[in-house]
């Protein structure tokens, strides 16, 4: 446990030493957060109330997607290219050969990563969010607390799901292409680009039952306070399901992957 | 002189592609899939759209049809460039580790060298998805087809190409200073076209005069849209403007190509 916590701390530090990305990363968020708030805005003038959120709350579901897309890794990033890269190359052999489980230190290093750019990241658009139209935070302050637990589950749930799609590079030639579909999934599936509760009938129901709604809807609507009480209880326990459905398997097909396939380069 | 240096990069750029889509094609499947799951899930972009309009009938005054025609116009100029030029957000990662130095010995255009580098054949999956959109679009759509109208079509996809080709230069060039700032360009490209997709008229003055005067997104497919659907601009200014898009982007290809000789001179190879 201690030489986890070293490694997510080490996360951090590593994140925190990247001052210009961090800088360029807030600035993108921001440039697409107002893109985003404009066009929410139009679509909530003609149809007030659409999936059951008023215009502040939409525009609020605007701001949180963009200060937390780096944190929960909604567009890839973090760990997955490195993972890759260290397969391709056959460097994974050496990280195997290693007395700590491959899984849980990688999902170290990602949690460190999380936290830096969630407060990196996430506070600074927010904040300009906030400061240029009207959004709806928390009334409870136990919901900033709910809030924060959120996260770390839609953490998880966004690591298991590029963990394995970063270990499809034991088969795949370049990982790439399959982490840039990964991500778009992410993107619709996640609500990060139009919120579930928009989607209409069946395709809501399905998208809202799927891993990618733990990552960014959830979280929303537990900031929002659309959840509370047993739905909270509901809400937690949805993230907390995928998130060791999914480490399963990637626990799974990691060790299909070490058995079975000979690592390239030898 | 001048002339064979175009000619010899061109020519480097095209061996280069070559090359990677020969190792791309000795994985058939792999690339077949990935174009497939390319094509798929950039048009789960126009799904979101679509989703919007089945709560609405207009967003910012535009139907669904006239939305349509934004999101493929813009999407298959972005398209082009994200093929041709896609890679260049890879540079800082080249500067920070060293390898941009095996690039500058080789007798071969830098540029040409950068931009062909990891060549992803796949993007032509997005380009496809785009050009059907385009298409459903323009079937549906009740356009006033006049001779300077037809003429725009081409014109505009190739401008808008080119001024997103600019940006992803643009952005290359600006990290040779700031190594670690490829995001700062997904604001103008990726954040460009996601704006691009959407009526101008759901979006403030300011930004529009922004996109319009300082970076001129609005000529990628705006300015020459609005006259083929035969809208006003809502900032006033004249028809003939759409016509302008090839001179706006001879002028962003020409001040990309300045700051690319600049940031390239500007280099300064790692110390490790």
């Amino acid at each position: 446990m201690r030489l986890y916590t070293a490694v997510a701390v080490s996360g951090f530090k590593r994140y925190a030493t990247y001052r210009v990305a961090t800088v360029a990363g807030v600035f993108t968020n921001t440039v697409f957060g107002f893109i985003l708030a404009y066009t929410y805005t139009a679509l909530w003038n003609e149809r007030p109330h659409l999936g059951g959120y008023d215009h502040a709350q939409a525009l609020t579901f605007v701001w949180l997607g963009q200060a937390l897309l780096a944190a929960i890794g909604l567009l890839g990033g973090g760990f997955e290219e490195e993972l890759q890269e260290r397969i391709r190359s056959g460097d994974i052999a050496v990280d195997l050969y290693r007395p700590v489980d491959l899984q849980t230190w990688w999902l170290a290093t990602e949690l460190g990563r999380a936290l830096f750019q969630l407060l990196g990241r996430g506070v600074v658009p927010m904040a300009i969010g906030a400061l240029v139209f009207e959004l709806r935070m928390p009334a409870s302050p136990l919901t900033w607390l709910w809030f924060l637990l959120t996260v770390a589950l839609a953490v998880c749930v966004g690591f298991a799901v590029r963990y394995l799609v970063s270990l499809a590079s034991f088969w795949l030639l370049d990982g790439a292409g399959l982490s840039m579909l990964s991500g778009l999934l992410c993107l619709f599936f996640s609500g990060m680009i139009l919120p579930l509760n928009v989607f209409p009938g069946q395709l809501g129901e399905i998208a809202r039952a799927l891993p990618w709604a733990a990552m960014l809807q959830v979280p929303a609507d537990v900031f929002l306070e659309e959840r509370r009480g047993s739905g909270l209880l509901e809400a937690f326990a949805f993230q907390a399901g995928w998130a060791v459905v999914l480490l399963a398997a990637g626990r799974a097909l990691q060790s299909a992957a070490t058995r079975k396939v000979v690592v390239q380069g030898g | 002189m001048a002339e064979s240096a175009v000619a010899n990069g061109l020519r480097a750029y095209g061996l280069i592609v070559g090359m990677w889509v020969r190792s791309t094609m000795a994985y058939r499947t792999s690339f077949l899939i990935m174009t497939l799951g390319n094509f798929l899930a950039t048009g789960l972009d126009f799904v979101t759209i679509a989703l919007m309009f089945t709560h609405i009938g207009e967003l910012g005054g535009f139907t669904l049809d006239e939305v349509a025609f934004l999101y493929g116009t813009t999407s298959v100029a972005f398209g082009l460039a994200d093929l041709v030029l896609g890679t260049m957000g890879r540079l800082g990662r080249r500067v920070r580790d060293g390898t941009m130095d095996t690039l500058l010995v080789r007798p071969v255009p830098i540029l040409a060298q950068v931009a062909a580098d990891r060549f992803a054949l796949r993007r032509l999956g997005r380009i496809t998805q785009a050009a059907v959109v385009l298409g459903w679009s323009l079937a549906r759509l009740d356009i006033d087809w006049t001779v300077d109208r037809a003429l725009l079509m081409p014109v505009m996809l190739l401008s808008g190409g080119a001024i997103f080709g600019a940006l992803f230069v643009l952005g290359g060039a600006f990290q040779f200073w700031a190594k670690d700032a490829s995001e700062v360009q997904s604001a103008f490209t990726f954040g460009g076209t996601t704006l691009l997709e959407y009526p101008p008229t759901v979006f403030g003055k300011e930004l529009l005069r922004g996109v319009t005067f300082v970076i001129p997104l609005a000529f990628v497919n705006w300015l020459p849209a609005l006259h083929i659907l035969g809208r006003p601009d809502p900032l006033g200014l004249p028809a003939w403007i759409g016509f302008a898009a090839p001179l706006v982007a001879g002028g962003c290809c020409a001040v990309a190509g300045l700051a690319w000789r600049a940031g390239l001179r500007a280099y300064q190879s790692t110390g490790s």
